[in-house]
């Protein structure tokens, strides 16, 4: 699949400006809750779990399991996006309860399957590190 | 005890011309519906001293907001003591459900509801905003969303499904049960935009959007207008026509607002709000006759048919393949109109319309061939749900 050429890019706000800035220093950060330890996304100025409101974006280890993934064929972005991609929703290794939807990128869309082990990666696009997410690279194999 | 102490009653339902292209703008079409729900309640434009609608004026693609309370309450120069739009509301009936509290805290007598859309011929236009736009950012829900080329409820809704395929082994062939269902009762609905037979041959050869989606696993966008009159038991008019009662009101919501953060991805929000409404009734999923269920993607209906207890959750794939069960002269009808893959995207208020037509006994040709006193109806999909549960006094 080839990556493309045109996304639409997110509306940066003061909440989520470290989730699409992280990879400048290739982190992919999620908001934590200092009360309750647990990770949660999108970010907000809460935990919605226990309420606190000590929270901040903390750097995750970028690696997740694919939860689903669908393979779209329908070009809603006409041939700046290119068609079939796959839409993923993965669950971060650290809280799966906490998933991104997300781009699988770098595979064949017959290799992908529901419970695979990804990880991120980051495409830069004017201000934004977009964080999409590919198979695991196996330790001995070159990326 | 009924839903806001059974002091309203819905007493007439109305429907503009349903189709592709038809070149109207949304006010009209909600006009045409408003005139007739109003003249089937036995009611005069006069009477009407509330409105409520989905969405209200948001900003939205092309025909997505056919018409607001505003410009309906201006063009019949409706004189009202209550109004009310709104989309952060439990489904596109949220603001019915408001309506009815308003009338049973003596707000207003007569609230006309409704929902109007003309996707198709704004569409035709070429008003549906152009997602290349290099300028455009992605904003709200969408910010998570867009980037990733997730833009459409088709991808959000496959990724539901494909984890409920993957936990509960649902096939192809299962979900395809729910279009092919609707086709062949829009053969007998005249407004349906689709009523041609439908193999599961042609179901399966269709175009792919996302999968599982394939063409006709997604509704289709079409212009028309319902409207839904509720009023005072007391004060109904004389029609001729036994009230219909909101036994229980769904609007349960009890997870966060989110397409993907849902603990359960085998379930939605239609859960939350079926839960609501059972709790409000000595009834069960066994006394309903039968249902209508928000298809704008197959899957959310079968959401719907779980959500609503009529099979055990996990258990939709093999409940689809008894089809004689849920057809027309079967044991519990659903989407007797040809729901929104098939009839058009009416967005909701569709089934509304549809289960109050086949409580009345004024369905035509598709009448369900059975006497029908409880008809349960469940709108909307992924984090948005509201559910009624209906019945005939009388």
């Amino acid at each position: 699949m080839t990556r493309p050429a045109f996304r639409m890019l997110p509306e940066v706000t003061a909440d989520s400006a470290a989730f699409w800035t992280g990879g400048a220093d290739g982190e992919l950060r999620i908001h934590r809750c200092h009360a309750c330890s647990r990770w949660f996304h999108p970010p907000a100025p809460a935990c919605f779990r226990c309420r606190s409101r000590d929270v901040a974006p903390e750097a995750v280890s970028g690696r997740a399991t694919l939860a689903s993934y669908t393979l779209n064929h329908h070009p809603w972005f006409g041939e700046a996006f290119p068609v079939p991609y796959v839409v993923g929703l993965v669950e971060l290794a650290e809280e799966p309860d906490t998933r991104l939807t997300t781009q699988i990128v770098d595979c064949d869309p017959a290799d992908v399957r529901i419970g695979m082990d990804v990880e991120v990666d980051f495409e830069h696009h004017d201000d934004v590190w977009v964080p999409v997410f590919r198979p695991t690279s196996t330790g001995g194999q070159a990326s | 005890m009924s839903f806001v102490d059974d002091k309203v009653v819905i007493t007439g339902i109305g429907q503009s011309d349903v189709g592709r292209k038809l070149g109207r703008g949304g006010v009209d079409l909600a006009l045409d519906a408003a005139l007739e729900a109003i003249a089937h309640a036995g009611l005069d434009p006069a009477d009407i001293d509330g409105v409520a609608s989905y969405p209200g004026p948001v900003v939205a693609e092309g025909g997505f907001v056919g018409a607001t309370t505003h410009d309906v309450r201006d063009a019949l120069g409706l004189r009202t003591t209550w109004a009310l739009s709104g989309v952060e509301t439990p489904g596109q009936a949220g603001t019915l459900m408001d309506a009815a509290s308003a009338i049973a805290t003596g707000r207003a007598t007569h609230v006309l509801c409704f929902r109007s859309v003309f996707e198709s011929t704004a569409q035709a236009q070429g008003r549906a905003a152009a997602l290349t736009g290099k300028q455009m950012r992605a904003g709200g829900h969408a910010e998570f969303r867009m980037p990733f080329g997730a833009a459409s409820p088709a991808n959000w809704i496959a990724l539901y499904a494909m984890r409920y395929m993957h936990e509960f082994g649902l096939t192809r062939e299962q979900l395809g049960q729910i279009p092919l269902n609707g086709r062949r009762n829009a053969a007998r609905n005249p407004k349906a935009i689709y009523r041609d037979p439908m193999t599961m041959d042609d179901y399966l050869s269709a175009r792919l959007i996302s999968y599982p989606f394939r063409l006709y696993d997604c509704d289709v966008p079409c212009d028309g207008a319902t409207a839904i009159i509720l009023s005072r038991r007391d004060a109904a008019a004389e029609s001729g026509r036994a009230p219909i009662a909101i036994e229980a009101a769904g609007s349960g919501l009890y997870e966060r607002h989110t397409w993907d953060q849902r603990v359960d991805l085998t379930t939605m929000a239609a859960h939350d709000s079926a839960h609501h409404m059972w709790e409000q009734t000595s009834l069960t999923p066994a006394d309903v006759d039968f249902a209508e269920l928000y298809d704008g993607f197959s899957y959310l209906c079968l959401q719907w048919i779980e959500a609503l207890g009529f099979c055990k959750h996990g258990e939709a794939g093999p409940f689809l393949e008894e089809t004689a069960r849920y057809a027309l002269d079967g044991e519990l009808p659903i989407n007797t109109h040809g729901g929104q893959l098939s009839a058009g995207r009416l967005h909701g208020y569709g089934f509304l319309h549809e289960a109050c037509l086949q409580l009345w006994g004024e369905a035509g040709e598709r009448q369900i061939p059975k006497d029908v006193e409880i008809a349960a109806v469940g709108i909307g999909g992924g984090p948005e749900a509201g559910c009624l549960l209906l019945r005939r006094d009388g």
